[in-house]
């Protein structure tokens, strides 16, 4: 048996840190989020005021909306180039196995932010994509639409987030036992068919964990559209930024927190069902 | 000698195209020789077994005929086509896995009607022939169960049902009781059995258990390091093992090592006629050939008979085993339960049992 006082000092470092970071801080989001800023101070009146805000501007929802578009298309984007490497790997990659693992790796060894300028050194007006466009005379001017825009926020968080999405999907598969793969075939299914029947199937507990991954992340990114989403590309997270900033805001900022923090729980709550209903093993 | 007519492999089934034909397959992986050049004819409706110990290629064969390898020689054919170059998919030939290979995430009627839907059989004959395959194997009451939630008897159940679901020409067993305790394991054997008579589907058992081949078999193929051994029916097999290795492999026996001069056999003290080739010589003498002297001596007027201490009793129920020693010759046997027994007694057997082997 251990001593009150020896659990006590055991437990009590992580409450702390629990505490200090994690609930007290939500805590005050929370409150925040009922009071209101008058002549340039915080005013600690409760009121809906922020929410009722949010919901009536079209301004905050309409970013809410391409932020999720934006981490929706992230996710269709790297479950499409995810899944299929997951699936070479796992089934047909035999001796390249290890070494495609690791490259599919090695990217998250690098600072997101390194990663987030080189993309802004290929897709800017004077960068290396337009410079190859132009020297293959493909296009007389720069092209515009690749910096600053939507489509950089995709192309940069899809590049960023499909090994998030890839891993997931490769343990899944790699924990498919290979003889219910050659008794699909035994059974007189054809490739296509025990991939549809079998594989896909046993792989959605990882599919719906790297889908998950990427959404909730690309949802709270902040960095991408930073770098390369100019004004069309801003997302709800670069809106709050702004709030706690400059337009010192903080109720409204933290409002718009707390709605984001509800979608993605909600998100999280649902995809954990669906994964408990796609488990067998 | 038979063994040699034997090792071809001829199907037992006189007449008739063999259903299934390996024409000297060889398969390698890498540097290793798995299967050297089998040969081996499998009739219509024929329980034979591939027997051998682990790493004798018995399931490398298994998988040939399924298609989840290729061979590196030869041919397979079925009923008259060749099979070896179908997809595993277009086989008529199912298979039961080692470990039972159930979708975990289908329940039990689904995982059945699987073979049935992906073939795309009429939605209405689907669940008829469902029902009818699980009350053949009595597991009709577990239709909607998930796989996970049945026994290791049961799951075996709904992989034999599985399987011949889409009545097959030819059903692949690979160990299929292997993972079953003993109990279950010779109620399954005889299940099996009766299940094979019943339906007549020609089965191709993997085994490594002799007992289980001798139980179930029409015909035992022994492999040894990647060739037929010997073919032969179980009772054939034992009573004529071709091989000291078959002998020794196949139930019990004691390998008497001597040579044949003089139309006699000569295997250290024990002596008898023999007609056979001169030159040295090794006989495969099973224990319960060997006999007490004095119980039926009446029959037994040109048996072989020698005096042996008797070095260990070990008693079984049914029959006493016995560790002889005959002037510093060893011979093991096994009589009928007689009490304890001690000291120096007469044995004989017959000539006829000591059955000539190759090395």
């Amino acid at each position: 048996m251990y001593s009150r006082l020896y659990k006590l000092i055991v437990s009590l470092p992580p409450l702390l840190w629990v505490g200090l970071f994690l609930l007290l801080p939500y805590a005050l989001m929370f409150a925040h989020s009922f009071w209101l800023v008058r002549d340039g101070t915080i005013v600690h009146s409760w009121n809906f005021q922020n929410y009722q805000k949010l919901i009536a501007s079209p301004l905050y929802l309409g970013v809410l909306l391409r932020t999720m578009r934006i981490a929706g298309s992230v996710t269709l984007f790297s479950l499409l180039l995810g899944y299929p490497l997951a699936y070479y790997l796992s089934f047909h990659a035999s001796k390249r196995k290890e070494i495609l693992y690791q490259l599919v790796i090695v990217p998250l060894w690098v600072s997101y932010l390194v990663r987030g300028y080189a993309w802004k050194t290929i897709l800017g007006s004077e960068g290396v994509l337009n410079g190859l466009l132009q020297y293959l005379h493909l296009t007389h001017e720069p092209v515009s639409f690749l910096l600053y825009s939507p489509f950089a926020v995709v192309l940069v968080l899809t590049h960023i987030y499909t090994p998030f999405v890839f891993l997931p999907i490769y343990a899944a598969l790699e924990h498919i036992p290979r003889p219910l793969v050659e008794a699909s075939q035994d059974l007189g299914a054809s490739p296509r068919s025990t991939f549809f029947r079998i594989i896909l199937p046993l792989s959605m507990p990882g599919l719906l964990a790297g889908a998950t991954f990427a959404f909730v992340l690309s949802l709270g990114d902040f960095l991408a559209p930073l770098l390369v989403g100019g004004a069309s590309g801003t997302m709800i997270s670069n809106v709050v930024q702004s709030l706690f900033g400059a337009a010192y805001d903080w109720p409204l900022g933290a409002a718009i927190s707390v709605g984001i923090l509800l979608i993605t729980i909600t998100l999280l709550f649902l995809t954990e069902r669906l994964e408990k209903r796609w488990s067998f093993q | 000698m038979t063994s040699a007519a034997n090792a071809l492999g001829n199907a037992s089934s006189a007449g008739g195209a063999p259903l299934l034909e390996i024409r000297q397959v060889a398969k390698r992986f890498g540097e290793r020789e798995v299967l050297k050049s089998i040969s081996l004819e499998i009739a219509a409706g024929e329980f034979i077994t591939l027997l051998g110990e682990s790493g004798s290629g018995k399931t490398t064969l298994l998988r040939l005929i399924a298609g989840f390898e290729q061979p590196s020689a030869g041919e397979i054919w079925m009923s008259g086509s060749r099979l070896d170059n179908l997809a595993p998919y277009r086989r008529p030939v199912n298979t039961v896995f080692q470990n039972y290979a159930l979708f975990p995430h289908l329940s039990v009627q689904d995982n059945v009607a699987y073979g049935l839907r992906v073939s795309a059989a009429p939605r209405h004959e689907i669940s008829g022939r469902v029902a009818q395959a699980l009350s053949m194997v009595r597991m009709q009451d577990f239709a909607n169960a998930r796989p996970s939630r049945l026994s290791g008897g049961q799951q075996q159940r709904v992989a034999l049902a599985r399987a011949l679901v889409n009545r097959p020409q030819l059903l692949l067993l690979d160990e299929p009781l292997s993972a079953l305790d003993a109990n279950l394991r010779k109620q399954m054997q005889s299940e099996l059995k009766a299940l094979q008579r019943e339906i007549g589907i020609t089965f191709l058992f993997v085994t490594h258990d002799q007992e289980e081949a001798m139980a179930l078999s029409d015909r035992i193929a022994l492999l040894r390091n990647g060739a037929l051994e010997q073919i032969a029916s179980p009772r054939e097999i034992y009573a004529h093992p071709a091989t000291a290795y078959t002998a020794e492999f196949i139930g019990q026996t004691n390998l008497l090592r001597g040579e044949i001069r003089d139309a006699a056999a000569g295997c250290g003290p024990l002596r008898w006629p023999s007609s056979d080739t001169p030159g040295p010589a090794l006989f495969s003498l099973r224990p319960e050939a060997i006999g007490l002297a004095g119980d039926d001596d009446a029959h037994s007027a040109n048996a072989v008979r020698f005096r042996a201490v008797i070095r260990q009793q070990i008693f079984s129920g049914a029959s006493e085993f016995l560790e002889l020693d005959c002037s510093g010759y060893v011979l093991r046997a096994r009589i009928p339960a007689r009490g304890t027994l001690s000291g120096e007694h007469e044995f004989l057997f017959s000539a006829a049992d000591a059955i000539r082997v190759r090395e």
